[in-house]
């Protein structure tokens, strides 16, 4: 699956690294805890959060993931894009609540 | 593996949540530099987040010292903050002494001690209440 297939399976808006969404995307984490997300060291491309400080860039930052999607509507600080973005990160926001826009991305073959 | 040695050290600031894991940022990228892999670089990472994210949050601020040589990757990270009353239980997968706000923020879920044992090949605290705590990890190559 690719970025632009996460996009489109969420009706998700993206907020930065628009030119990344070619990139393949292979497994997603959804958490608002950082540290939950810390502990499974396998190759996550999307996290889903609720959560929208600097510290979800880190963290995505620190696992090499691709993506970073803000769940039910939720727009983060402009500050918070510009982070993920100097990061090689794409940002994009979904009206989805967290448990349906995991259950959409699983049923797409995202897990 | 790195042909290099490389010494970086950093002081956190206590309470800053905004600054939080501009050290870890920028020794991730130092480390990328110097050609380590993926996987050392991931462990390194999570390690020192983990452990830079304790210090701000329950350490009052501290200091990072990173040591690369042809062997490992040593992160020492030392504050002179509250200290921990009882190691082992903080050592425990869901042990933590994080208030609300904090947990609002993304952490507090007694994650952090366990995530940076696991992912380290040597793990050591020294921590005593009132005299703060300093925690050593490598990961070796
Ligand atoms: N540097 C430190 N100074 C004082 N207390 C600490 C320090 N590091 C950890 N602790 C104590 O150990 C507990 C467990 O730490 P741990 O990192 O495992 O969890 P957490 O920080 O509470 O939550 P998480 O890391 O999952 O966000 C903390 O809640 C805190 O009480
Ligand atoms: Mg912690």
């Amino acid at each position: 699956m690719k970025l632009s297939d996460v996009r489109e399976i969420l009706s998700a808006s993206v907020m930065c690294g628009e030119e990344r969404l070619s990139e393949e995307v292979l497994s997603v984490c959804g958490s608002d805890l950082m540290s939950d997300v810390l502990a499974f060291v396998k190759d996550q491309s999307v996290l889903l959060t609720g959560l929208m400080n600097q510290q979800v860039v880190r963290t995505a930052e620190m696992m090499d993931m691709k993506c970073i999607v803000f769940v039910r509507g939720k727009t983060p600080e402009p500050d918070v894009v510009t982070l993920a973005n100097q990061r090689g990160l794409t940002v994009m926001s979904t009206m989805h609540r967290m448990y349906e826009a995991c259950g959409r991305l699983y049923s797409g073959g995202l897990v | 593996m790195p042909m290099e040695k490389l010494t970086l050290s950093f002081d956190i600031i206590g309470g800053n949540f905004i600054a939080a894991g501009e050290a870890s940022s920028a020794t991730k990228a130092a480390l990328r530099k110097i050609g380590l892999s993926n996987d050392i670089i991931r462990r390194v990472s999570i390690c020192m987040y983990e452990g830079e994210i304790n210090q701000v949050i329950h350490g009052g601020g501290g200091k990072a010292v990173i040591e690369v040589d042809e062997r490992r990757v040593a992160i020492t990270l030392t504050d002179g903050g509250p200290g921990i009353p009882d190691v082992s239980k903080a050592l425990e997968e869901g042990f933590s002494t994080a208030t609300n706000e904090i947990r609002e923020q993304g952490f507090g879920a007694g994650m952090g001690l366990p995530n940076m044992k696991r992912y380290s090949d040597e793990f050591e605290i020294i921590s005593k209440p009132g005299e703060g705590t300093t925690v050593v990890m490598s990961i070796r190559f």
